[in-house]
């Protein structure tokens, strides 16, 4: 059974449909890159699984349970699943220790001392150990992702979700994030994660996942998709993002 | 004819200034904590609480606060609820501050950026966990000036308190003048009173936006 089951899921903002009928299933320990244009609705196929965005149609299933709008069912459900923001999305009045202590704390009534061991233990496994006492404006863009990716790895996710993380950072710091994430994948992890980053995706990723206009246009191994794509918009999507 | 002093006259007012600033404490406290339930209602996910945080807020900035005290004063009294003078008074300021206090914090709230609901929301937080630890520890920061500037309209509102005859500094300015018929003396040491009241609260107001905007806020 896959870990994440996506059956033709619908989404429109208004009269705009962006999703126009998704199916994917993504199975534990997968790597799976979605690829695609802006507006193609990536983003927000990655935000309905972890129910910031409500769907229209369709269902998506987490290890077994229904993403809904109900409150109760929503908070289980992103105890499976960790999301990992473009913008970072640290909480800024609080140190880098404490951003990850926060939810245990508070979600899983976890005691402050064992709170701050694991926290310590996520920050030295994202390689920030030292940072533990720092705030986030003292901290550089790779190293704040690589904080926020530690907080979401101190709920245990059975999933993470990456939207686009490393597009707001500077050229220099995407590397570190990328490390970070490579080691995650070869842990095992279940990754979902849009991004621009085409030579991390064929390097890493069990499979890619095309999007166009709201639908999977193409999907299949990093090898045969970016070396063979079939339809003309991969390849002219491919194209003009070759470096 | 009895003579008065102006030491007379500003040792009465300073007794009666005593209500002034305990009717304050108690409107911008007791607004403070009921402003805070109507802000959580206010930005409440369903619905319901929202629309009565709504209603509630309207109906208290868009009626005159003399209206509502003469509404708590005799209102309640027509419908045969003895009302004193100070427990109206008390009503009355503390629901008015509570829908402004709920107003101006609501603001602080919707200037957090989303990405920390989406980032705590991600977490497992549930709203009030979200409200807790994460938004209105942030709101409290840029909440302070105007919050502090808004109890200086909370001690001047509690001036209109006089007309339900409750004997705070006005009303003791007006019957200190029935008595010494020196409406100009009174008024003017009434004014500096409540300007000595007051200008405290306008400097931190300023001094609070300046230290609270400075670029490195924490520690």
């Amino acid at each position: 059974m896959p870990l994440i089951a996506i059956t033709d899921v619908r989404k429109r903002f208004g009269a705009n449909e962006v999703l126009k009928g998704i199916d994917l299933d993504v199975a534990a320990g997968e790597v799976c890159a979605i690829i695609g244009r802006s507006g193609s609705g990536k983003s927000t196929l990655l935000r309905c699984v972890n129910g910031l965005e409500t769907i229209d149609g369709g269902s998506i299933l987490v290890a077994g349970t229904h993403v809904s709008s109900e409150d109760q069912q929503l908070r289980a459900l992103r105890l499976k699943v960790g999301m990992i923001f473009q913008q970072f999305n640290l909480f800024p009045h609080l140190t880098a220790g404490r951003n990850v202590m926060l939810s245990p704390m508070v979600v899983r009534k976890m005691p402050v001392g064992e709170a701050e061991d694991l926290a310590r233990r996520m920050l030295d496994r994202v390689g920030l150990g030292q940072k533990f006492d720092a705030y986030p404006d003292q901290l550089s863009g790779g190293q704040q992702q690589r904080v926020a990716i530690a907080r979401a790895l101190a709920m245990q996710p059975l999933a993470l979700l990456c939207d686009e993380i490393t597009s707001a950072l500077d050229p220099e710091l995407v590397n570190e994030v990328l490390a970070v994430v490579g080691e995650l994948a070869a842990d095992g992890m279940t990754l979902m994660m849009v991004t621009h980053e085409m030579r991390f995706a064929r390097q890493v990723c069990d499979r890619v996942v095309f999007m166009h206009q709201g639908r999977i246009h193409e999907i299949g191994p990093p090898d045969e998709l970016f070396s063979a794509p079939r339809t003309p918009e991969l390849r002219q999507f491919l194209g003009s993002t070759a470096h | 004819m009895i003579e008065f002093s102006t030491w007379d006259i500003l040792r009465n007012l300073l007794l009666a200034a005593r209500w002034t600033v305990l009717l304050s404490a108690v409107a911008f406290l007791g607004g403070g904590l009921a402003g805070l339930l109507v802000l959580v209602m206010r930005t409440a996910r369903r619905p319901l609480p929202r629309r009565f945080a709504l209603g509630f807020i309207e109906l208290f900035q868009g009626t005159p606060l003399l209206m509502q005290l003469f509404l708590a004063f005799f209102a309640l009294s027509l419908v045969g609820i003895n009302m004193p003078p100070w427990l109206a008074a008390g009503l009355a300021l503390v629901l008015w501050t509570a829908a402004f206090l709920a107003e101006i914090w609501r603001g602080c709230v919707e200037a957090i950026p989303r990405g920390q609901w989406e980032a705590s929301a991600s977490l497992g937080m549930g709203y009030l966990e979200q409200m807790r630890h994460v938004i209105l520890p942030q709101a409290l920061r840029i909440a302070v000036p105007p919050t502090v500037g808004f109890s200086v309209q909370v001690v001047k509102g509690t001036a209109l308190t006089s007309i339900i005859g409750f004997v705070e500094l006005s009303k003791a300015g007006t019957m200190i003048t029935n008595a010494t018929f020196q409406p100009f003396t009174v008024y003017a040491l009434v004014a500096l009173l409540y300007f000595v009241l007051c200008w405290p609260l306008s400097v931190a107001s300023r001094f609070l936006e300046r230290r609270l905007n400075a670029p490195h806020r924490h520690h």
